[in-house]
């Protein structure tokens, strides 16, 4: 049974909002419309101007068949709200074969191309109900000669403007296209959902909340913070490279270079995780806690991430490996982790499972993170750094502004991979440590 | 019945938490308890959990933002534009190495460019239309995609030119549904997804098994993204009942749930920070939830904007946030003040999707009118 089938009923989804906000401004179209007009030079309003003649609520005099409006002298009027796009009639082909047959009848010939044929296939589709189209097509067309000419011709107008929405020429958008059907709500699973309210508001309100001020000043702070490293706020140097045409910005900040750049260094000071996803940022780390014996915590956290996030395959001799290299006794790489952690991740071995290790991982990097990190951040070897790391020169813009740069293209990471990976397993061969190899 | 076929392996079975299926859920209501009454007594819980989230609201960010100092004039432009798609485009994402983008479109084509050059590197053509979902591994060696085939397929990248793609194609996820999202989470081997049939759920791409499902959505998921924290273990995912879900990968339970969007959540994304997302809808509005605070903070929305919002994302620093939207146009708006920045014109339909790419140096957007635009 799929959940397709038990879909009944279901509330009324707004899926074309929109419309409905335009129906709400109904009565104050004109005066929209008249603020527009004012505001001729702002493209905003022009564009949404255009919007209004797309979704037929204006339609244009002089070429209706040009959705467009124009910023100039053009005359458009108002559609009536009878054939407004917010009504959402089905306009369906009955409709339009009765509309074609009116066109043909009143004067033979005035159908484009694309209605005649369309008109062709309808008669095939519908001809079984054909007698009842061309009666009221006649119907119609007697009703409105009883009309003053003027009027006749505003109607005869507008209905064409409905049917250019509704049913678009050949190679026009369809604006009336919402895409895929969004089924609707599962009314039947109500029961179910019910209980998820319910349970999720219960834990809702048991849960600790920090106060609006707070929360809010951390976003004011971080966007401080960032704000120079954020390309599109403040540009980069020496210069982006989707508007230069030149990747030195890209060369200068790969993942590993001689030297970084200087806001690439000043970035590991901001979090230990800006550090760790760096694969530099994360060598120099490395190198730090070697110095300082305690080098085992970081080799520990990756292996940890490679269970976590690797084949489900190897999960179990993965464990296996960290049990030997990190938290057997007199291990090579022995982790000091509290024995509450330590008991129950050996208890979780025995049955071993992608998250078995989360907990002696969560304490081996807040370790690092309360304990190494900041120590890091005030050694020689990251001040050192910082001091070596470059500052790019802003390039200048070039002297013959429209002669463009090639562009070159560069090397797809999977050919970059299937030859790396071709190097770790002649490596491999030659008995390397496999855990080294990892690279996040 | 499970609605999900587990190609499970038997000895790793009992490690996988199978979800309630929807029949097993209302065996568990007491069957006394009518549904009018599970009504009143959510209802009451909601307007209560209001009252608790009102209590610590001491301020609105764009008070706290006065201080900081407006942005000045924005100009971007399109600095390439991205034509070889048939028909609609209607997702895309970029690939690590911060230049190359994986696109989907209606007419089942999924597409690889090195988007610096505009040179097409591949080509695959899905056996179904309207591919909604594309996503590019982290490694840069594949990609995923799905979308009314209910699946969700990768493949893997291959550089010999004349090998078929469609070949090495690996299918990862089945639901019973369309597939609306996929992502891949901090490695190739892992994949989650979002579907029309109302749940959420995190595959083993390997071995194609189902490692956790997410239920508690009302309706149809339209989007969802991986939370960027240190513990790694959550996302957001955002429907058709208009509620944006944030759920704990391992345990699978909704950790915090936000109703206040009018109509489907079309797109959700995370603040950089990761203690917030930001949400746009069919309602014509983008808002923006904090985590910590447990309640929205901010709405982004104009009287002059009247159509909805297909998708978002935000600048590196999180001060930025783009939306594209369905009548054409892209509008950046400044987070903390909640005015706009500008609008962008460009596109001659519908921007169904759009990305800022991992260095922050531009934005990719794609569009009903079968092209893709950079934007820097």
């Amino acid at each position: 049974m799929t959940i397709n089938t038990l879909a009944k009923g279901g509330c009324h989804r707004e899926q074309m909002a929109c419309f409905r906000k335009v129906r709400l401004l109904d009565h104050v179209l004109f005066g929209c419309i008249y603020l527009f007009l004012l505001l001729w030079c702002s493209t905003e309003s022009l564009h949404l101007g255009n919007m209004l003649v797309k979704y037929g609520y204006i339609y244009p005099l002089k070429e209706p068949r040009c959705l467009v409006l124009r910023p100039d002298e053009s005359p458009y009027r108002f559609q009536t709200p009878y054939f407004w796009t917010s009504t959402r009639w089905p306009a369906s082909e009955l409709d339009y074969a009765i509309y074609l047959a009116k066109k043909n009848i009143r004067k033979q010939g005035e159908l484009m191309e694309y209605e005649k044929e369309r008109y062709s296939l309808l008669h095939k589709r519908i001809n079984h109900t054909w007698d009842f189209v061309v009666m009221q097509a006649r119907e119609q067309l007697r009703a409105s000669k009883q009309r003053r000419k003027a009027d006749r011709i505003v109607l005869e107008c507008q209905e064409q403007a409905y049917w250019l929405i509704n049913r678009p020429p050949p190679g026009v958008n369809n604006v009336l296209d919402t895409g895929l059907e969004r089924p609707n709500s599962f009314s039947c699973r109500v029961t179910l959902v019910s209980d998820f309210i319910i349970e999720a508001c219960r834990k809702a309100l048991g849960r600790n909340r920090v106060k609006s001020s707070i929360c809010l000043e951390g976003f004011l702070k971080y966007s401080e913070q960032y704000l120079n490293h954020d390309p599109i706020m403040q540009g980069c140097l020496p210069s982006n490279p989707w508007i230069s045409d030149d990747t030195a910005h890209w060369t200068m900040n790969a993942e590993i270079v001689p030297v970084p750049t200087r806001l690439r260094v000043e970035r590991w000071s901001f979090s230990f995780m800006e550090l760790l996803n760096d694969a530099m940022g994360r060598r120099e780390f490395m190198t730090y806690l070697e110095k300082e014996f305690s080098a085992e915590n970081l080799y520990f956290w990756q292996a940890c991430e490679d269970v976590r996030h690797g084949e489900s395959s190897k999960i179990v001799e993965k464990v296996e490996d960290i049990y030997k290299n990190f938290l057997a006794p007199g291990a090579a790489r022995w982790v000091n982790i509290d024995s509450k952690t330590m008991d129950k991740t050996l208890e979780g071995i025995k049955r071993p499972h992608r998250f078995v290790m989360d907990d002696a991982q969560m304490h081996i990097y807040f370790l690092m993170k309360k304990d190494s990190y900041p120590r890091y951040l005030k050694s020689d070897l990251y001040k050192n750094m910082l001091a070596k790391a470059i500052v790019p020169q802003e390039t200048k813009k070039s002297v013959f502004p429209f002669m463009r740069r090639q562009r070159h293209s560069s090397p797809s990471p999977a050919q970059t991979a299937t030859q790396a990976a071709e190097e770790e397993g002649l490596a491999k061969g030659a008995g390397a440590n496999s855990a080294a190899g990892s690279h996040f | 019945k499970n609605p999900f076929r587990c190609r499970s392996l038997p000895a790793q079975r009992k490690y996988m938490r199978s979800p309630p299926t929807p029949e097993m859920a209302t065996q568990e209501v007491p069957l006394n308890e009518t549904l009018a009454h599970l009504k009143t007594e959510s209802e009451t819980l909601k307007s209560k959990l209001e009252e608790e989230r009102a209590k610590l609201h001491d301020v609105e960010l764009h008070q706290v933002a006065e201080k900081v100092e407006g942005l000045g004039q924005f100009v971007m432009k399109t600095r390439r534009t991205l034509k070889g798609h048939g028909n609609k485009v209607l997702c895309m994402d970029w690939c690590k190495d911060k230049r190359r983008i994986v696109s989907s479109s209606q007419d089942g084509k999924v597409i690889v460019w090195d988007a610096f050059t505009t040179n097409k590197e591949h080509a695959v053509t899905m056996p179904c239309t309207w591919v909604m979902a594309c996503a590019y591994a982290p490694s840069g060696c594949a990609v995923a995609c799905g979308g009314l085939d209910n699946k969700c397929s990768v493949y893997p990248l291959s550089l010999d030119k004349n090998e078929n793609l469609a070949a090495k194609k690996k299918s990862v996820a089945m639901h019973t549904n369309y597939l609306s999202a996929c992502s891949f989470t901090n490695s190739d081997m892992q994949i989650l997804t979002s579907s029309g049939d109302g749940t959420c759920a995190l595959w083993d791409v390997e071995s194609g098994q189902l490692l956790q499902s997410f239920h508690g959505h009302a309706a149809d998921v339209l989007c969802l993204d991986l939370a960027p924290s240190e513990t790694g273990n959550t996302f957001v995912s955002g429907g058709c009942d208009k509620k944006a879900n944030v759920w704990d990968m391992r345990s699978g339970q909704c950790i915090q749930s936000f109703e206040t969007h009018e109509s489907d959540i079309n797109s959700v994304r995370y603040y950089p920070s990761g203690d917030a997302f930001a949400s746009g809808s069919d309602d014509a509005t983008c808002r923006l939830y904090d985590l910590r605070a447990d309640r929205e903070v901010a709405i982004y929305s104009k009287d002059s904007i009247i159509f909805g919002v297909s998708s978002v994302d935000f600048s590196l620093s999180g001060r930025l946030l783009f939306g594209g939207y369905n009548d054409y146009t892209i509008n950046v708006w400044d987070v903390l003040k909640g005015t706009r920045v500008s609008i962008l014109f460009g596109h001659e339909n519908r921007v169904s999707t759009l990305r800022v790419s991992p260095d922050g140096t531009a934005f990719c957007t794609g569009s009903w009118d079968h092209t893709l635009r950079i934007w820097a």
